[in-house]
């Protein structure tokens, strides 16, 4: 079969979104079609809110009050420090624990219950030592983040290529200049493949911490709107935040496209 | 005079890490000699324990006993005064080749300027003066091994190693270089130990070529002066009939240390 050609593919998933929002918006609104589930008419409207009215939510939230612009400024804060301080805590960790593998070894326990332990459980402990501002958020993004990094990092540093290593050293590269030449761009290139992985992640944290205790930001609307049973609202939420997390990721490509344009990948490889 | 690089009753045991008392002696009673100037091939069946040689001369690997010198001065740690090709990838891969060729001025502190300026010419000189801006990963084979080779003898060492530095090329392109080694090398006259299990290449290239016996254990078990004219052409060289004499002569020797390793090989 004849692959698809671009445009018919981005037909076709055009097409999936709106068949999905078409059966939603059958389902759900109230004495469109006979009821098979619920005893009444509004039932579905309520449980799974109604794409119009969500549609209608998210529009005045952008433009007719334009009043989302103050709390996702404040989750996309959150995310990036999230990302920028775990990174960094990862990348200095990974880095030394790789290279002095007597503080690795006594620390590999350890390591392991604080990667094992399911830390979102610790955004309550950060509530109250951080209080319901931002910082809370970001500890927690910072702890999902950093072990993603930090594990990504050491193996970057382990996975070096001895060879590469060896020719470094005959070339006369001392210790600083093999960390700076040799073992960072190695351990970077590890990061970069763990990207999207861990600016998603850094999101999660900056949501789930608004979502537990806070007074503004994306994940804040969403708890109040659940709190008034508006359904609508909470939906309207999500889908702004996975348009945002989408956003996100295609930065992410781009960032890692250019930076990382000495690695082969497949097929592109060019070959003279 | 004293000798470029000398090697003298170097054993190199190694210990298994997780059961010490597994141990593998790779190389033993290993003397050998490279003069200034000399270019000394070391040939032996695979697995002989040609590179831990080489690594041992270029101070990456300390030898389990015996003495190494480098121009008459014990050596200790990295011998900065050698150059070494090594067998494998060895470019950064997050370099360019400019970049990679210059890495060795920049860890020497050379300004940048300086620095580039003089890996492009060297860049040119291995013809590769319009590819400075291309990843390894963009860059066949070949010009892999071409700028490992300027990166190397960019930084003007007094000795030059080199590990089966062509060993992962075709036949021409392996000829083409081994032809530009040998010119680079008559023009500077520095002291080269080649490893290589090409006995073909090692007569056409060496001044002298040394055996290894099969490990483990190796050591060296004959020594041929080549006193073919130079310059040569390794393709030419190999039609002349003191060539094949010669060949014959080594080869007498090496035979049944390459049996042994085979059979040692099919053993293990």
């Amino acid at each position: 079969m004849k692959p698809p050609s671009n445009l018919r593919l981005r037909l076709f998933q055009l097409g999936v979104l709106v068949a999905v929002f078409g059966v939603w918006y059958m389902l759900t609104t109230p004495g469109l079609i006979p009821n098979f589930m619920f005893d009444n008419d509004r039932q579905a409207a309520f449980f799974f809110g109604e794409p119009v009215k969500i549609f209608g939510r998210i529009w005045s939230w952008f433009f007719v009050n334009a009043d989302i612009y103050r709390h996702l400024a404040v989750t996309l804060l959150e995310t990036a420090l999230a990302f920028v301080i775990g990174t960094a805590l990862g990348l200095g960790f990974g880095l030394w624990l790789a290279l002095s593998p007597m503080a690795a070894a006594i620390l590999d326990p350890y390591i392991k219950a604080l990667n094992s332990m399911p830390r979102v459980i610790l955004a309550p402990i950060f509530a109250v030592w951080f209080g319901l501002g931002v910082a809370s958020k970001v500890a927690l993004g910072v702890t999902l983040v950093f072990f993603i990094v930090f594990f990504n990092v050491y193996q970057g540093v382990k996975e070096v290529s001895p060879v590469v290593l060896a020719n470094a050293r005959m070339l006369g590269a001392n210790r600083r200049q093999l960390l700076r030449h040799v073992y960072l761009p190695s351990a970077t290139s590890w990061v970069f493949s763990s990207l999207h992985t861990s600016v998603g992640l850094a999101f999660v944290g900056a949501v789930v911490g608004e979502y537990l205790g806070s007074s503004q930001g994306v994940g804040y609307l969403i708890l109040q709107a659940e709190g008034a049973f508006d359904i609508n609202t909470v939906m309207a939420g999500i889908l702004v935040l996975t348009a945002f997390a989408l956003g996100l990721d295609a930065l992410v490509s781009v960032a890692e496209k250019r930076l990382m344009k000495w690695r082969p990948t497949a097929g592109e490889s060019e070959k003279l | 005079m004293t000798a470029a690089l000398s090697l003298v009753d170097v054993a190199c045991t190694f210990v298994s890490r997780d059961a010490p008392g597994q141990r593998y002696t790779a190389v033993r009673d290993v003397t050998l000699t490279v003069g200034a100037g000399e270019f000394v091939s070391v040939v032996g069946p695979t697995g002989c324990g040609k590179s831990t040689l080489l690594n041992i001369a270029a101070g990456l690997l300390a030898p389990s006993s015996g003495t190494v010198e480098v121009f008459g001065q014990p050596l200790a740690g990295i011998n900065t005064r050698a150059g070494y090709m090594f067998q494998g990838e060895s470019l950064m891969p997050w370099r360019t080749a400019l970049q990679n060729v210059r890495a060795g001025f920049e860890f020497r502190g050379v300004a940048l300027d300086d620095a580039t300026a003089q890996a492009g010419e060297w860049l040119k000189r291995v013809g590769l003066g319009g590819f400075g801006d291309r990843y390894p990963h963009q860059l066949s084979g070949g010009m892999r091994k071409r700028t490992s080779l300027a990166q190397t003898l960019a930084l003007d060492p007094d000795i030059i190693l080199m590990d089966e530095p062509f060993s992962a090329l075709d036949i021409q392109t392996r000829q083409l270089m081994e032809n530009e080694v040998l010119e680079l090398w008559a023009s500077k006259k520095k002291a080269v130990l080649f490893i290589t299990h090409d006995l073909d290449e090692a007569i056409a290239m060496s001044d002298r070529v040394v055996v290894l016996s099969a490990g483990p254990g190796s050591h060296p078990i004959g020594e041929f002066a080549i006193d073919l004219a130079r310059p040569r052409d390794v393709a030419e060289v190999k039609t002349a009939p003191r060539f094949v004499e010669l060949h014959a002569a080594i080869w007498a020797v090496l035979r049944e240390e390459v049996l042994t390793g085979y059979r040692q090989q099919l053993a293990a």
